[in-house]
């Protein structure tokens, strides 16, 4: 599948961080007009590699070739100078500033700033490109898709040929995705290198021309795609062969645990943001919850959870209806959220304190007195063996452990609460294979001990392979509850996007 | 009213406020940068004795006014070794230089105080009328017929206002505020942006000092800024970080300054600890509707008093 020759070149590339190798004689070659897809768990060293191909890391040794010459970085702008550009998972956008202002930032021709000119020549960039951004919004209006929009756009503006996406899609809905893949597509067409860093099958199998796989700070292999299949993928990713299936435990009991009646709420705009929501949930049930990102998914979670005003509507938890009872009545009753927003961290646990601390901010108003320590250590060592804590110790902050392992801690925490229903919201965004799968056992094993559980996810295979039946929001309103062991991705795609589904299955 | 709106008063107001004006525009353009420096009262206490000190020696008006910017620059220079390159905490660095300076002030005025600039000297900040705008009725002679420092308050403010809006830099300089990461991605130099605009911006604080003690007052008193660096600091807010609105609030806030002495002149029975209570008063105030009008243009810069590490995640 290579159209062009090798353009850059990285050669026995090491890097350690103190006493950690994140990459060991790395080596990577990616050509013109190709879709290079880098394959690896967490931790692998994909980002790694990469802040060195951008400037942002100097290796401690190796070679990195572009166009058949020898480059040296040492800063980023080294790197877009020499023509490489770099998307990060953070986006790294002014809010203040509109689009245009963006990309003008930090050029250094000319003194004045003569918007107008540079309108256009950004104009021309966006219909070679086929990119769609409003110049004159500001970034603060604008959703993801259109940030990356634009973080794309920026980097082709300063005349990069070689782009580096990094995880792109983890933050994007299914069609903002395809949106991204057609660009992809158009700058491959263009003669550009295009890396992109995953680990979603699915989109790697659909995208790339050739794939890389990362393991552990090493290359396993390079492949081309037409000869090679995920199976095969996976095992080399992980390192051993896997099972990518998802178990679906059947449901046992009809007793409903949660009944929500006719719930609305408003935000501080006075925009109605829960427009009437009617649903059940069972004892040991999954009920999944799809939606475009932004459709009252995350009200809907702090409503449960006593933390969102409701305008209107009954909260029935065991017949007992909640609206208006305090966050901490919620959890006394046995209603616990975890909720994992877009940047990962920031909310339910506090950064700079360690795992025991952590726990203790649920758990302080159980004591009288002064705290106590021994308890929440002995849970957070608890915490650790059973869902495989990767940390060097439970008082490490916890700022300093991987996403994964963020993720595991903070839902140890909510099920050491014994729950009655779990409210968990994206608890695998970007987590690697390994990691999603231990986190679908742990959900199936509150499951089987009778856990009323929400789940809500972007990803339509987990909810489709994980829930008991899936409930799709668009834009506030329930479009429609279906049987999970029907539905198909199509059907889902549409109700997201507003269709009604007809058919109520119960 | 007649007697307080008057013609003269207001005058008086522009002539108090500038001092307000440097201090504020200086400060406005150092947490643009994203760096919180509250030792503004110190660096214009700084500029207004080292200004004081050579114009009493040399008697050069020029000399006093770059030894007054330089004495606030160096001041600024502490806070952005400190803050900038040390990544030391921004407010209690800010508060130690303002001590600092008021210390230093205290030490080197020691032997001025009570001293009377001489007349020759002063003579170069006469008033100048400018030539048509000043013949305009009642805005000629209330804007237009000042000393020259006050024409060079205009000045940096409106230059300061087309470099932060206008230019290359200014774009950048807004971005290392908001988003010293993004700055960084976008190959902006970091470190360099925060020292410059520091030391700009301590340098107009010394200015504003200078004007104090050369102009306003011309004789050397101990503590001649009396917490007018703590109110360019509030006129920061009141301005939302826009230097064509710091001229405004610099001109209403030196009104209030000096409202008590002609209160006085008209015979209006107000206690003179009240009047002298009014600007502060006023800055709370100020502070309670602008923290209760949440806006985003309005916002403070994004990154203010955060350090920047390039690694941290």
């Amino acid at each position: 599948m290579q159209n062009g020759s090798v353009y850059v070149s990285m050669r026995d590339i090491t890097k350690t961080f103190g006493n950690v190798v994140a990459t060991d004689k790395m080596n990577l070659d990616v050509a013109e007009g190709e879709i290079h897809a880098l394959l690896g768990e967490n931790g692998a060293g994909k980002s790694t590699l990469m802040n060195m191909l951008s400037g942002i890391y100097i290796p401690d040794s190796g070679h990195i070739f572009i166009g058949g010459k020898e480059v040296k970085f040492s800063s980023p702008r080294d790197a877009i100078n020499a023509g490489v550009g770099m998307i990060h998972q953070h986006f790294k956008l002014v809010d203040v500033l509109t689009a245009l202002e963006n990309i003008l930032l930090g050029k250094r021709k000319g003194f004045l700033l003569n918007k107008k000119q540079h309108y256009h020549e950004v104009r021309k960039i966006m219909e070679q490109f086929h990119l769609e951004v409003d110049l004159k919004k500001y970034i603060y209006d604008m959703s993801v898709g259109e940030k990356q929009n634009l973080e794309i756009l920026k980097t082709l503006y300063r005349g990069a040929r070689i782009l580096i996406l990094d995880e792109p899609t983890a933050v994007l809905t299914p069609q903002e995705t395809v949106v991204l893949f057609k660009i992809m597509r158009r700058m491959k067409e263009q003669g550009c290198s295009v890396i992109f860093i995953s680990h979603k099958m699915n989109e790697v199998m659909e995208i790339a021309d050739r794939i890389t796989v990362l393991r552990k700070g090493k290359t396993i292999a390079t492949l081309n795609k037409a000869e090679t299949n995920p199976e095969e993928l996976t095992e080399l990713m992980v390192g051993r062969p896997i099972d990518l299936s998802i178990n679906r435990i059947e449901r046992v009991t009809d007793k409903r645990v949660l009944k929500v009646r006719d719930l609305r709420a408003v935000n501080e705009e006075g925009v109605e943001v829960l427009k009437g929501l009617n649903f059940d949930i069972c004892a040991g049930e999954i009920l999944g919850v799809a939606g475009i990102a932004g459709s009252g998914q995350k009200e809907l979670c702090e409503a449960l959870a006593g933390l969102y005003p409701v305008k209107e509507g009954e909260i029935l938890f065991k017949g007992e209806n909640l609206v208006g009872k305090t966050p901490k009545e919620f959890i006394t009753r046995g209603i616990s959220m975890s909720f994992i927003p877009e940047d990962r961290l920031g909310m339910g646990l506090v950064a700079s304190m360690d795992m025991v601390d952590n726990i203790l901010l649920k758990q302080y108003h159980h004591t009288k007195g002064f705290l106590k320590k021994k308890p929440a250590a002995a849970k957070a060592e608890e915490i650790i063996k059973k869902l495989d804590v990767q940390t060097p110790g439970i008082h490490h902050p916890i700022k300093n452990l991987s996403g994964g392992n963020i993720q595991k801690v903070l839902l140890g925490r909510e099920l050491d609460s014994h729950p009655e229903l779990l409210i968990t919201a994206y608890p695998v965004r970007g987590l690697d294979i390994n990691t999603c799968l231990r986190i679908y056992d742990i959900l199936n094993e509150e499951k089987k001990k009778g856990v009323a559980i929400l789940y809500i996810a972007e990803d339509l295979d987990s909810l489709l392979g994980l829930s008991d039946r899936i409930m799709v929001i668009s834009n506030g309103e329930i479009t429609g509850i279906v049987d999970a062991r029907k539905a198909t991705k199509e059907q889902l795609g549409a109700m997201m996007l507003g269709k009604k589904e007809e058919e109520y299955a119960v | 009213m007649d007697g307080v709106l008057t013609v003269a008063f207001l005058k008086a107001a522009i002539i108090a406020g500038t001092p307000l004006l440097f201090a504020t525009v200086g400060e406005i353009i150092t947490e643009k940068v994203g760096n919180l420096n509250l030792g503004v009262e110190g660096m214009m206490l700084m500029g207004a004795v080292i200004g004081f000190q050579v114009a009493h020696v040399t008697s050069n008006p020029l000399l006093a006014l770059i030894a007054a910017a330089l004495a606030g620059a160096i001041g600024a220079l502490i806070f952005a070794f400190l803050t900038v390159s040390l990544r030391a905490n921004q407010v209690v660095t800010g508060l130690a230089l303002t001590i600092f300076g008021t210390g230093f002030s205290s030490f080197m005025g020691k032997g001025l105080v009570g001293i009377k600039l001489s007349d020759e000297f002063s003579a170069s900040f006469t008033s100048i009328k400018i030539p048509g705008l000043g013949d305009i009725p009642v805005i000629g002679e209330i804007l237009f017929n000042h000393d020259i420092l006050v024409y060079l308050g205009y000045l940096t403010a409106i230059l300061i206002g087309l470099y932060m809006y206008n230019t290359r830099k200014g774009l950048n300089l807004r971005a290392v505020g908001e988003n010293p990461a993004a700055a960084d991605a976008a190959s902006v130099r970091i470190t360099a942006y925060k020292y410059g605009h520091i030391l700009l911006g301590g340098a107009l604080c010394g200015l504003g000092g200078a004007y104090l003690s050369l102009v306003q007052v011309p004789v050397w008193q101990e503590n001649i800024t009396a917490g007018r660096g703590w109110i360019a600091v509030a006129l920061v807010i009141f301005a939302a970080w826009n230097p064509y609105k710091a001229l405004i609030g610099s001109y209403f806030f030196g009104g209030l300054d000096i409202i008590g002495f002609r209160l006085q002149g008209t015979g209006i029975q107000i206690s003179q600890y009240f009047v002298d209570m009014l600007p502060y008063l006023m800055t709370i105030f100020v502070l309670v509707i602008v923290s209760l009008k949440k806006d985003r243009k309005n916002a403070p810069p994004k990154a203010l008093s955060e350090p920047y590490f390039r690694e941290e995640r």
